[in-house]
């Protein structure tokens, strides 16, 4: 719970210094008071959700152990290693913001801008390092387990497992392409009403440009992944495409309510051969099944599905709005012009996150009843303190309390244009662009 | 006696918590002076105080994510039984910490709606003062020898029993007034202003009364009810040494305070609550959660705490510069002359 909610402000946390940089780089260069409106803005967002995202962070590394202290024992030693490096490199994020954000006027302008540049980077990098400890519980490597203890360790090797590269590249673009194509979104709403509204525009532009490349590219990191996870988690894959029985030419399932008792999926659309094809671009290939594993080593089949399922069709949607935007610069059109546009890319605004969120429940949930694959499982790891449900609906309801204020205060500080009225009626089309 | 690995991580983690109290501890302080600011002042110390955290709060509060990823990494069986015995009152200081930095935060960028930044300097306030109080809880159990491996003999005994005693309430308390103290020092070197000044100056007169009636209870205390603690204080070899040093420091710390010389006091005070630290430590070296853990049983395999502090030396590389290059911008002396 406290990691879904975290997540959301790790990503944005990831996505916005971007912006932030490149409005003030874009700043810096041409003068123009709106990119500066931007840059202080965007820096302003980067803060609350800093803040916030930091001090849900430290729930989370203590939580961990609150929650799951057998699986901190055992596994501490191991995935540590990722985890002090994204300390050192969240630590340079909070440094570099602090003073990107209160050294607006004591440093140089290039100063500023590097510092603005090294969160934006060092908050990649301490992404990259929670999400690598992420990918070992899936892959766990690096260690020899004798007697229910690890022996043998190589953290490097730890490091070093088969799902990190796959799911840190995933990771990351989630965060751009989400991160963009709100801000674009939002921006893409109001201008609908407010179309000549300059501030908006380069708002618009500026998410596009972070967002829309890697809305386009997640497609493929998504296939990388895909195939990874088949060949590591069969059971994991199985269960995203509610594949009951192992088969040659398995087919791809688009809906559908996985029912796990009679091994059957209702209302689903299957395309023949099409699961074979995507994974081993080879229609007659054998797919592995959940008849592969025992019964009780299956995750929930439904939830992993309809979820995978979820962050497919978003994904798809989101690229398709990428595509679009692309091809219309390309050929020089006014994106803030075509209503339909802007309808689109507003309501892709949420959709990264939902797809996030979605990504989350198939990595997470997929690989239930291990918290390490196929070494220990989410019981034995839990805490024995009684109880739990207290702490989960207190953190939950200070969880959802904070989201509202957080919301809040972006739209007020952020969001709502702003109050300089000879920004509103700016905008000149270039001139022979537009249709 | 010669180190080993786990010393030197066991030595870091002292280091980091030093640095936690020493800067973020300070911040709490500061929280807990906006609480308390009153008279015709208030809201210019209010300034100052948020103009004094503003900028290094989050990189100060790092330094404690860095205790508990060093502690789980390295010691393992350490942190499980911490996490299992302090459940109740880490949940609460976790709450404590998200709404101080978000309260923090929202009061900052809250607007113009000045009832909702009032509402929320509350609650950054008060979440200062509980934090503190409750981290101290936490030192206690541990430094009693309470915190282990739960015995099965009921929710009480396992869960609140190794926590909720006099000893442990006292160092929270007295944690309260190190805090306070620290923050009222720092603060008298933080404006330039001498009404202002003197705001701070008879804080930290009070509050450095307020740390030495403390450290009285709980000595009184840890005689009573916490007989390793008292034994460690006493009998350690060097404890002495180090008791005549804090005292010395602090009565270098209030005199410097009672003539105005400001960053003497400064100095003297970051010595005496390190050397309060440090004397903690050393009362309970080579345990680790005393009576019955001890850091060579905790540690984690040789490889591990070899890579880590290959880590740390290269994560000091960065930041040490860095944290330099952070103060120097919002620290010195010319640049708090430049605010006020």
């Amino acid at each position: 719970m406290s990691l879904g909610f975290h997540i959301l402000f790790a990503v944005v946390g990831i996505g916005m210094p971007l912006l932030m940089v490149i409005a003030e780089a874009r700043w810096r260069r041409s003068g123009d008071p709106i990119d500066l409106e931007l840059a202080r803005r965007w820096s302003r967002g980067t803060a609350i959700l800093f803040a916030v995202g930091a001090v849900s962070g430290t729930v989370l590394s203590f939580e961990l152990g609150l929650l799951w202290p057998g699986f901190m024992e055992l596994a501490g030693p191991i995935i540590g290693m990722p985890f002090s490096l994204e300390g050192f490199a969240f630590f340079t994020e909070a440094i570099f913001l602090g003073i990107y954000l209160y050294g607006w006027d004591r440093i140089s302008p290039r100063a500023h801008l590097l510092a603005g540049i090294i969160v934006a980077i060092s908050g990649v990098v301490s992404g990259v390092f929670v999400v690598i400890a992420n990918a070992w519980m899936n892959a766990p490597t690096g260690f020899t387990l004798v007697d229910g203890r690890f022996t043998d360790l190589d953290p490097l090797a730890a490091m070093a497992n088969s799902a990190a590269i796959q799911q840190v590249l995933h990771m990351t673009l989630a965060s751009y392409a989400a991160t963009g194509l709100a801000v674009a979104g939002i921006h893409a709403f109001l201008l609908r009403r407010d179309p000549l509204n300059a501030f908006h525009r380069r708002a618009l532009t500026i998410g596009l440009m972070v967002g829309a490349p890697a809305a386009l590219l997640q497609p493929l990191s998504g296939d990388i992944s895909a195939r990874n996870i088949a060949e590591h988690q069969p059971a994991k894959l199985a269960a995203m495409e509610a594949l009951f029985t192992t088969q040659a030419g398995a087919p791809f399932l688009i809906g559908g309510l996985p029912d796990m008792e009679s091994r059957s999926t209702h209302w689903g659309l299957e395309i023949p051969a099409g699961l074979s094809l995507l994974l081993h671009h080879d229609p007659k290939r054998v797919v592995t099944g959940l008849d592969s594993v025992p019964r009780a080593d299956w995750p929930h089949v439904p939830t992993v599905h309809l979820a995978f399922q979820t962050m497919i069709a978003l994904g798809s949607l989101m690229a398709l709005v990428a595509l679009w935007a692309l091809f219309k610069l390309f050929r020089g059109h006014d994106l803030a012009a075509d209503r339909r546009f802007l309808t689109l890319t507003a309501l892709a605004a949420p959709m990264g996150f939902i797809a996030i969120e979605a990504g989350w429940t198939v990595t997470e949930v997929g690989r239930q009843p291990w918290i390490i694959y196929n070494v220990m499982r989410t019981s034995a790891a839990v805490t024995p303190m009684p109880g739990l449900a207290y702490t989960f609906v207190t953190f939950t309801a200070l969880y959802f309390f904070l989201g509202v204020v957080v919301a809040w205060l972006l739209y007020t500080q952020i969001i709502r244009s702003p109050h300089e009225r000879e920004w509103h009626r700016v905008h000149v089309p270039r001139s022979g662009g537009t249709p | 006696m010669s180190l080993t690995a786990a010393d030197l991580l066991a030595g870091a983690i002292l280091l980091a918590m030093t640095a936690y109290v020493l800067l973020a501890g300070a911040d709490f302080g500061g929280g807990v002076w906006d609480l308390f600011a009153q008279g015709s002042r208030r809201e210019r110390q209010r300034a100052v105080i948020a103009n004094a955290l503003g900028p290094v709060w989050e990189a100060n509060h790092v330094w404690l994510i860095l205790v508990v990823v060093l502690l789980f990494t390295c010691f393992p069986p350490a942190f499980s039984r911490i996490v299992i015995a302090l459940h109740i009152p880490l949940t609460l200081i976790l709450i404590g910490i998200v709404l101080r930095g978000s309260a923090f935060i929202f009061r900052s960028y809250g607007g113009q709606d000045s009832l909702a930044q009032r509402r929320w300097g509350r609650v950054f306030a008060i979440s200062s003062l509980v934090t503190p109080l409750l981290l101290g809880v936490g030192v206690g159990a541990v430094a009693a020898g309470r915190v282990q491996r739960p015995s099965g003999e009921g929710f009480v005994a396992d869960f609140v029993a190794p926590w909720l005693t006099p000893f442990a309430a006292s160092v929270g308390g007295f944690t309260l007034a190190l805090f306070a103290f620290l923050a009222a020092v720092y603060l008298t070197n933080e404006t330039c202003e001498t009404e202002l000044r003197e705001d701070f100056r008879r804080r930290a007169l009070w509050s450095g009364g307020g740390v030495f009636v403390m450290a009285l209870v709980t000595l009184v205390l840890a005689w009573q009810g916490a007989p390793l603690v008292w034994n460690g204080l006493v009998t350690a070899p060097g404890a002495m040494p180090f008791h005549l040093a804090v005292g010395v420091t602090a009565t270098i710390a209030l005199g410097a305070l009672w003539q105005r010389r400001w960053r003497v006091a400064r100095l003297a005070a970051v010595a005496q609550v390190s050397g309060i630290l440090w004397g903690w430590a050393l009362s309970q070296y080579p345990w680790m959660l005393p009576p019955s853990l001890s850091i060579a049983d905790a540690a984690a395999p040789l490889i591990t705490l070899k890579l880590t502090l290959g880590a740390l030396g290269l994560g000091a590389i960065v930041l040490l510069p860095s944290l330099f290059y952070l103060f120097r911008i919002f620290k010195s002396k010319a640049q708090v002359k430049g605010v006020s």
